[in-house]
């Protein structure tokens, strides 16, 4: 595939089409890929790279990379389209200076999940679609890749491409019998003291790095609430742990509707802090309350926490459902 | 540093009962910004108001807050105190502490607590408050009314006079409603129809009313002033313009087995009818569900006997767009339906009937022209009991909690009537009280017992069985004698509660018109504005807004009607400052605040912004039109990054109340 990819991307660049291309290279370490941008058919050779440990979502870098002179050409794979198709949604890309080619993927191998297996000292890894190598300091170790895959990916909620203008390998389908929300489940059965001290326990780790927020797709304000000093909320999320709790609480509120569930916000927390849950609760509730709704998956669909409707729920559902969820 | 001065009021006892008001003025004074704090027993009184503007002059106060009422009372009041001292009328606050504290609290101390915080949360707000001006907006010189029976008619005609354009949309073929339907009205006994026909024909003829008739409100935008509504109208497959009501293809039809409404479907019509012989317009409507040509292309027979070509089958709905300055609902009600009633044997015998198809046996113009013959076997019937109350004031579940008001009074008329046309017979009422609070009402009341004989027992009838010869068994209690009683009555009339009209729901969410919960629209104030709905430029007639009788509803027809005149006389309104204000810089140009504005205020375009690396970009920014905007908020709370706000009720104000209360 990456030859495939790499072969297009030289065209595409030699015609004159697209005039830079989005994906991935290598990052500090040899399994921390990171997206890169290519403009020439030297650096696509030398840099240019796309395997199982390719896990960034691409979609967020067209905001700018779409103002820029002459189009771009990004590779985005079926649940980045969800995310791409959303900002087309909000007007945040424009969309005729990007030239999408959507890319197969069977599932990202994670470094967090081989390292939560108790491996230390990992120097590299590889992986040839069925089995991953471990280089560490201490030897080499190998794993089924289904072992290595972050729970983002063995929940893989579509294999479908929801916007492109070419498609390489093979197109595939909507998974519709995933388990995402059973941890939310699991929570939600809680009572709230046991719900309130998992959260504190898991956020109280948080130290503000502001990764998940820049890594978000639906975080693309011009400028955040929390960095206006205009907004009434500058700060609040800084002063003391549990406000910082708040600003967590809050970004969940303010990309509910909008969140596709692509689950970037987790893989790049340095404190491996589950924030996903937090947005797939919000998921849950407009799928139970609004009927089933899938973000970025049609770009034409109303949203429905931005459309008002007379079979709308009434806030009693609240005290229907006992008060308790 | 706003320099605020704090205003607590006693309004009598109705605050300084359960508040200690001078522990709140004393509280606030250590609030930042205030530099002066106190209290008085009526602060709306003039003495009260001079206070206020006398602190302002004195203290130099650039800020307001009165601890009182709710703002809905006497923020204006309050508003142009400060504007007469001198100061903008938008830099005083109110801080609820009589609604929302006094009054549903009992304790002292936490009353008086909460007083404080409520202070502190609105000293918090007014330091961010900035003077706002308001602006103005046009107001088109036309009315809509919702409805075309005596209410709708009665409002329309009002309005004519005084020379205003106004619009009757009526989603039957004619208008007049329930009314053409009775026979005689009480207390005077007077023909309805002789009275109503008159104003319908006068609607026709007022060059200033313009009758939609088989047509409905499809949908509303727009504000106080200045709405946008389409109107569809129904295809009734024939055309008004030609159609001279001659009533030739109403013989001819060969379709006679349709239920005809008019008479309770108690007689038949044709598949193509005029609805009544006063109807206005007269024009025949084809009904789509029965006429052969339309369901099977087999027929033709209406356009073959029409000399003047106005049948058209191709007819289609069309939708018609007008500007209205103001609208008046005037959507009326029904009988509920007696499918939970079975204890009366309603939908088991044919001689047990409503008051509505009692009106139709005793109206001329009805299926036994006039004379009161059972239903069943045309017979007159001899005995006759009236039950009262079928679904009124009814507890169980079944039907209303209320009061339909104006069954003691009809089914009094029914009873008395029967009795003077035909004395044999023996009329029973059934009644749990008999309510008859109105002009000449309880004389008219006292004269069907006194004089005409007919037997009112309080007590509510709890079965009615069908017999084999005929006849039904009513067995009752009488509730002063304490007996059971049977009765073999040849004919039940039901008096069954009325209920708003189904079409009213829908058309409460088009004009975000509030309900109760009984689907009656809400009036602005019960007693004070009565006529008015909350929602600026919105008007209440009749029995939309609650039960009434005709009087009461021609009342309050007039009454919405000089409330119309009154807006529509103006030729600006003054706009409500407090709208929505997008900050470009940090806009996103997302579209939602777009997608959820219900009056369609914002609109999004291109602008160019030098960035701060000195380069320019071309962004999507949203802008707010601000003489459509009702400042509702809806945008604020939709915008991701907090570039919507709205004047007066500033994001930043807002979390500042917040800290104020959690401090």
């Amino acid at each position: 595939m990456q030859s495939e990819m790499i072969k297009r991307a030289k065209e595409l660049l030699a015609s004159g089409e697209v005039a830079r291309v989005v994906g991935w290279k290598a990052g500090e370490f040899d399994y921390d890929i990171t997206p890169g941008v290519f403009t020439t058919a030297e650096e696509l050779d030398s840099a240019f790279l796309y395997n199982d440990l390719c896990e960034a979502n691409l979609s967020k870098y067209m905001i700018a990379q779409s103002r820029k002179e002459g189009k771009t050409l990004v590779f985005l794979k079926p649940c980045d389209t969800y995310s791409f198709s959303q900002l087309l949604k909000e007007h945040r890309i424009l969309r005729e200076n990007v030239y999408v080619i959507g890319v197969p993927c069977d599932g990202k191998v994670d470094v967090d999940t081989v390292k939560a297996t108790g491996l230390t000292g990992i120097c590299s890894m590889t992986s040839d679609g069925e089995t991953v190598t471990v280089k560490t300091l201490y030897g080499d170790s190998t794993m089924s890749k289904a072992d290595a895959m972050s729970e983002r990916c063995i929940n893989c909620k579509s294999k479908k491409h929801v916007v492109y203008d070419e498609l390489l390998g093979e197109e595939g389908d909507v998974v519709a019998d995933n388990h995402r929300f059973d941890m939310v489940e699991k929570i939600e059965a809680m009572t709230p003291d046991e719900r309130f001290e998992f959260w504190r326990n898991e956020l109280s780790r948080c130290i503000r790095c502001n990764a998940c927020r820049n890594v978000c797709p639906a975080c693309s304000c011009e400028k955040c609430v929390f960095d206006n000093e205009q907004s009434g909320a500058f700060n609040k999320g800084a002063s003391d742990s549990f406000e910082e709790n708040m600003f967590h609480i809050i970004r969940a509120f303010h990309v509910a509707g909008r969140c596709t569930d692509c689950g970037e916000c987790s893989r790049v927390c340095p404190q491996n802090i589950p924030l996903h849950l937090l947005n797939r609760k919000f998921i849950k509730d407009i799928n139970e309350l609004y009927g089933e709704y899938q973000a970025g998956e049609n770009a034409d669909e109303r949203a429905p926490l931005n459309t008002f409707t007379t079979e709308d729920v009434e806030p009693s559902i609240v005290y229907e459902r006992g008060g308790k969820q | 540093m706003q320099k605020i001065g704090v205003f607590v009021c006693h309004c009598g006892t109705n605050i300084a009962a359960t508040v200690d008001v001078k522990a709140v003025a004393e509280a606030l004074k250590g609030e930042p910004g205030v530099v002066f704090s106190t209290d008085y027993q009526y602060m709306c009184s003039e003495a009260g108001q001079n206070l206020i503007k006398n602190s302002i002059k004195e203290y130099g106060l650039t800020g307001v807050v009165v601890c009182s009422c709710s703002p809905r009372m006497h923020e204006q009041t309050f508003r142009k105190a400060a504007q007469s001292a001198g100061i903008n009328p938008y830099m005083v606050e109110i801080a609820n502490i009589r609604e929302q504290c006094s009054w549903i609290h009992k304790d002292i101390w936490s009353a008086t607590e909460k007083a404080i915080i409520l202070g502190k949360a609105a000293v918090a707000k007014v330091q961010l408050n900035a003077p706002l001006t308001a602006g103005e907006s046009p107001v088109v010189k036309r009315a809509l009314v919702i409805g075309g029976g005596i209410a709708g008619i009665q409002t329309a005609l009002d309005i004519a006079e005084a020379g205003f354009e106004v619009d009757i949309v009526e989603k039957q073929p004619t208008i007049g409603g329930k009314m053409t339907q009775i026979d005689k009205t009480f207390p005077t006994l007077d023909c309805a129809a002789c009275i109503l026909t008159p104003k319908m024909v006068d609607c026709a003829q007022n060059e200033k009313i313009k009758i939609y008739s088989y047509s409905e409100v499809a949908d509303v935008k727009g504000f106080v002033g200045n709405f946008t509504v389409k109107i569809k109208k129904k295809a009734r497959y024939v055309d008004e313009d030609k159609c001279t009501g001659c009533g030739i293809c109403t013989e001819k039809c060969p379709v006679k087995n349709v239920p005809n409404e008019f008479n309770m479907g108690m007689d038949n019509r044709r598949a193509i009818y005029i609805p009544f012989a006063q109807a206005v317009p007269k024009v025949a409507t084809i009904d789509a569900n029965y006429c052969n040509m339309l369901k099977n292309g087999k027929c033709g027979v209406c356009s073959k006997f029409c000399t003047v070509g106005a049948i058209d089958y191709k007819q289609q709905d069309t939708i018609v767009e007008e500007k209205y300055g103001a609208i008046v609902v005037a959507t009326g009600f029904n009988p509920i339906k007696l499918d939970d009633f079975d204890e009366f044997a309603y939908s088991q015998s044919k001689d047990v009937i409503t008051s509505l198809e009692f009106e139709r046996l005793t109206n001329a113009a009805g299926p036994t022209s006039g004379t009161l013959l059972r239903p069943s076997d045309g017979k007159h019937p001899h005995t006759i009991v009236f039950v009262q109350c079928v679904g009124s004031r009814d507890t169980s579940g079944c039907g209303k909690t209320y009061c339909s008001k104006i069954c003691c009074m009809y089914t009094a008329k029914h009873a008395m009537l029967t009795r003077e046309k035909y004395p044999d017979t023996d009329v029973y009422v059934f009644y749990i009280d008999v309510r008859t609070p109105g002009k000449n009402f309880d004389e008219f009341y006292r004269r069907a017992v006194e004089e005409y004989g007919v037997h009112y027992i309080k007590g509510m009838v709890g079965k009615v069985v069908p017999r084999s010869d005929g006849t039904l068994m009513v067995q009752a209690s009488d509730l002063l004698s304490n007996e059971q009683l049977h009765i073999n009555a040849d004919l039940v009339v039901l008096a069954a509660a009325i209920e708003p009209d189904k079409s009213a729901r829908s058309l409460a969410t088009m004009l975000t018109a509030s309900m109760d919960t009984n689907d009656f629209f809400t009036e602005a104030h019960p007693k004070l504005r009565p006529v008015e709905s909350p929602t600026a430029g919105i008007f209440l007639s009749g029995v939309c807004q609650g039960p009434k009788d005709i009087p009461e509803t021609v009342s309050q027809a007039s009454a919405a009607a000089a409330k119309v005149i009154g807006l529509l006389a103006k030729d600006k309104l003054t706009c409500n400052p407090c709208v929505a204000q997008a900050n470009e810089l940090m806009c996103n140009g997302c579209s939602s605040c777009e997608k959820v504005c219900p009056y369609g205020a914002i609109t999004y375009s291109d602008k160019e912004f030098r960035m701060p690396d000195r380069t320019t970009a071309i962004r999507r920014v949203a802008s707010v039109n601000e003489a459509v905007c009702q400042g509702c908020g809806a945008c604020t709370v939709a915008c991701p990054s907090g570039a919507m706000d709205l004047k007066g009720f500033s994001n930043s104000q807002i979390m500042a109340e917040v800290d104020a209360i959690c401090k």
